[in-house]
């Protein structure tokens, strides 16, 4: 086995005539080999990390003056968004879209420094197969034993095992589903509800959506879905250049491949490092060979990087024959020790600007929020009226939007005409969270001011000062 | 649809979906299969940027099947709904009685929440604020599009927050109003009280009723034709409730206040309409609204739990 392949070469067809080839194939089914080792071990505190935050936040309470409530809660029936501390709006939604910005940044930043390392350690799709894959091997055993009970006719046992691994697939898929609908409708009344067997129809439909969603992906789907479904695996190349960590074999050092004897001098026999076990290939989820070079399959799981170390510790190699390194590196630029280099680029210092200064924005944003929210809608029927006392009058609708937990008070004021003064109480209280429409009267004298729509404010202030809001309308005086 | 344009755009817009459904099953079966040159390492042969190859890489088979399942989905679905022309599908489903039925499931859900309202009389619901949240709603729907969404009216539309009411303004009053609407008819007027003349001063004796400025002269003599008015507004002008006559003699100014608005409408008269909403809204809904808008003007009884 010492047949000569260089990765990354351009191959020019054979000259052959051309062949008709479905387009379409059956799927090959992957059975990726367990690993252990450094890379393995970070991608399992990551799933600890990640699954403790979904599965534990929904349960989370969070103490407010009129009781406990859950702290994250997107409660969509009520248009309510509670963060911890802070209650939001539906006009709140910039936060939301700050926050979309920021995470498109940061994966931006981190695929340009480390390339795919979300894919490999934090993307639900990988953290799900990941918990999957476990369930699997725990019931079916490793890489060889499950091809050979797929493999294998059918008996007792098989039907033991394959029931046994779908009814835990379906039970943890299920419980998912369950904390995903947890944080849209209090997640303790749901458990109640469901335990007494009358959930809401909705509710029953997302639990079963989205937990069918998570047995599918994880259980079926796994590399198909960064392969062929996964948007980012697509243009993450984008993000990629000569200086981003890919996993790389390097080919300069294991070529060429061949079998040896533990104790046997290899470059004696003119070989490279590179066994040719071809654990690395076993290992992979997604089923490349990551001797051909970067292919765009690849996750940076890392899997082939911790084999191929255990095979080379066996060996008495040194480490690293697959390993993270840059294409510089690689090609012996820079040397792979010139760090600075690699992380100071322009691109990486225009990322992490934009980002730095877009996360100071949101943070000092959020920090000086004024908690009450102000919209002001001239009456749709009347637009203006002459009134009792000779005085010509303008209604409006204010939305007062309580964003605090407490029952606020609040005075309305109106300014920017001589003489205007608001004919309505001008004195609100508004529950916790709620938002309420109040219906105000402005007046002028009439004769007071020309025809036509003049620029008005609309002042509302919480009684303990700490809300100040000025909105903008417009007082209408007929010819 | 074919009411009016004939059959021929039935089958026209029908042959157009069903040939593009068909049309993408023969395209998926066209494409499907592939000639591609025959290359040693499973690339396509192409190659750019100096180095970076093509993989000859098929979609998996069961992507495939999804097309035809959207394909069969279609179809089911063409068969089901109305999709097709002028055909009305195998479920009979429209969106008006779509519509329908879910406002009666609405209603039959609001049943047991409006029964204690409707179990209590409109000035012990006017109390309640869970009542007067409901009928501010039911206002800002279906009365703030005329009367204001502070219900002060404006010109031509009663204000529905003071004590003054064409009609009456006790609540079974109230309801009644909403229920059937109202029609205010002021007849032409300007013939019976005479002539221009005559009627400046029938305009200036209606002002003097509710002292507003007026001329006084002008007054004495427009008092001895008011009685063309009286049939309706009463000899002191204080209006009937029963025939939905105004009171002349406060100072609200329904159709706009002076002696040019009063000559208009005693020479031109005027019909106002209030359209009934007996049909749009229940029995329960005209209680809980009528307790609102009682609740406005009133000060209501206390309500008891």
């Amino acid at each position: 086995m010492s047949q000569k392949v260089i990765p990354i070469q351009p191959i020019p067809p054979s000259g052959e005539p051309p062949q008709t080839q479905s387009l379409y194939e059956a799927q090959k089914k992957i059975y990726p080999r367990s690993v252990s080792g450094l890379f393995a071990r970070w991608r399992w505190v990551f799933v600890w990390l990640t699954q403790l935050v979904f599965y534990g936040l929904p349960w989370l309470p969070w103490a407010t003056e009129a009781g406990a409530r859950q702290a994250v809660l997107f409660d969509l029936a009520a248009r309510r968004f509670y963060l911890f501390g802070y209650v939001l709006y539906p006009q709140d939604f910039i936060y939301l879209t700050a926050l979309l910005v920021i995470s498109a940044l940061s994966l931006f930043l981190f695929t340009a420094v480390a390339g795919r390392l979300w894919c490999g350690f934090t993307c639900p799709q990988t953290v799900y197969t990941e918990i999957f894959l476990w369930i699997e091997r725990k019931v079916e055993g490793d890489r060889q034993r499950r091809m050979k009970l797929d493999a294998g006719g059918f008996s007792a046992a098989k039907l033991g095992k394959k029931s046994l691994k779908h009814f835990l697939w379906i039970a943890l898929a299920l419980w998912t589903g369950f904390t995903f609908v947890g944080y849209f409708t209090p997640v303790r009344e749901l458990g109640s509800e469901m335990l007494a067997g009358r959930m809401g129809s909705w509710e029953v439909f997302w639990v079963l959506f989205y937990g069918f969603a998570t047995y599918g992906n994880a259980g079926f789907l796994r590399e198909q879905v960064c392969k062929y479904m996964c948007p980012y695996a697509r243009f993450q190349a984008a993000m990629f250049d000569k200086d981003t960590l890919i996993v790389s074999y390097d080919a300069g050092r294991g070529e060429p491949r061949g079998s040896r004897g533990r104790q046997a001098d290899f470059a004696a026999q003119g070989l490279g490092s590179c066994v040719d076990c071809t654990l690395c290939v076993q290992v992979c989820p997604t089923g490349i060979d990551i001797r051909q070079g970067l292919q765009y399959e690849c996750i940076s799981c890392a899997a082939c990087v911790d084999v191929c170390d255990s095979v080379m510790d066996k060996m008495n190699y040194p480490r690293g024959l697959i390993r993270f390194t840059t294409q510089n590196a690689l090609n012996g630029q820079g040397a792979g020790r010139d760090v600075l280099r690699t992380i100071l680029r322009p691109r990486v210092l225009v990322y992490t600007t934009i980002l730095a200064a877009l996360s100071l924005g949101l943070a000092i944003h959020l920090a000086t929020r004024t908690p009450l929210k102000v919209d002001v809608i001239r009456d749709r029927a009347a637009l203006s009226r002459i009134v009792a006392g000779g005085k010509l009058e303008n209604v409006y609708r204010l939305q007062l939007m309580n964003a605090t937990e407490e029952t606020q008070h609040y005075r309305i004021g109106a300014e920017g005409l001589a003489g205007l003064e608001l004919a309505s109480d001008g004195e609100v209280s508004i529950g916790p969270a709620e938002a309420r429409w109040v219906a105000v009267r402005v007046q002028i004298p009439y004769g007071s001011a020309a025809p036509g729509s003049h620029t008005i404010h609309f002042t509302v202030e919480s009684r303990g000062g700490d809300a100040h809001v000025r909105e903008k309308s417009v007082f209408l005086v007929p010819r | 649809m074919s009411d009016f344009t004939g059959n021929f755009w039935s089958v026209y817009v029908a042959g157009i979906t069903l040939a593009g459904i068909i049309g993408c099953l023969v395209l998926l079966w066209l494409t499907a299969r592939k000639k591609v040159a025959s290359t040693t390492d499973n690339t396509t042969g192409h190659v750019w940027d100096e180095d970076l190859t093509e993989m000859n890489n098929p979609m998996p088979r069961w992507w495939m099947w999804l097309f035809v399942l959207t394909v069969i989905f279609s179809l089911l679905y063409l068969v089901a709904y109305p999709g097709l022309g002028t055909y009305q599908g195998k479920l009979d489903w429209s969106s008006k009685s779509e519509y329908e039925k879910e406002v009666k499931r609405a209603n039959e859900a609001l049943a047991p929440l409006y029964a204690q309202f409707t179990a209590r009389k409109a000035e012990e619901v006017a109390g309640d604020p869970q009542a007067m949240a409901i009928g501010e709603r039911l206002f800002m729907n279906n009365c703030a599009q005329c009367h204001g969404s502070d219900a002060r009216g404006s010109k031509g539309f009663p204000n529905l927050a003071d004590g003054d009411w064409l009609h009456g303004g006790s609540p079974a009053k109230i309801a009644e109003s909403i229920k059937a609407g109202r029609v205010g008819v002021m007849p032409p007027m300007a013939a019976a009280v005479g002539g221009s003349d005559d009627v400046k001063n029938v305009a200036h004796y209606v002002l003097s009723l509710s002292n507003s400025p007026h001329d006084s002269l002008r007054a004495q003599l427009g008092k001895s034709k008011f009685g063309a008015c009286a049939a309706c507004h009463g000899a002191d002008g204080k209006g009937n409730a029963a025939l939905g006559a105004p009171n002349l003699a406060d100072d609200t100014w329904l159709h706009g206040w002076g002696e040019q608005a009063i000559v208009n409408i005693v020479t031109s008269g005027k019909t106002n309409s209030m359209p009934a909403q007996e049909g749009k809204l229940t029995d329960a809904q005209i209680h809980v609204l009528a307790s609102y808008v009682w609740g406005l003007s009133n000060k209501p009884a206390q309500a008891k739990p």
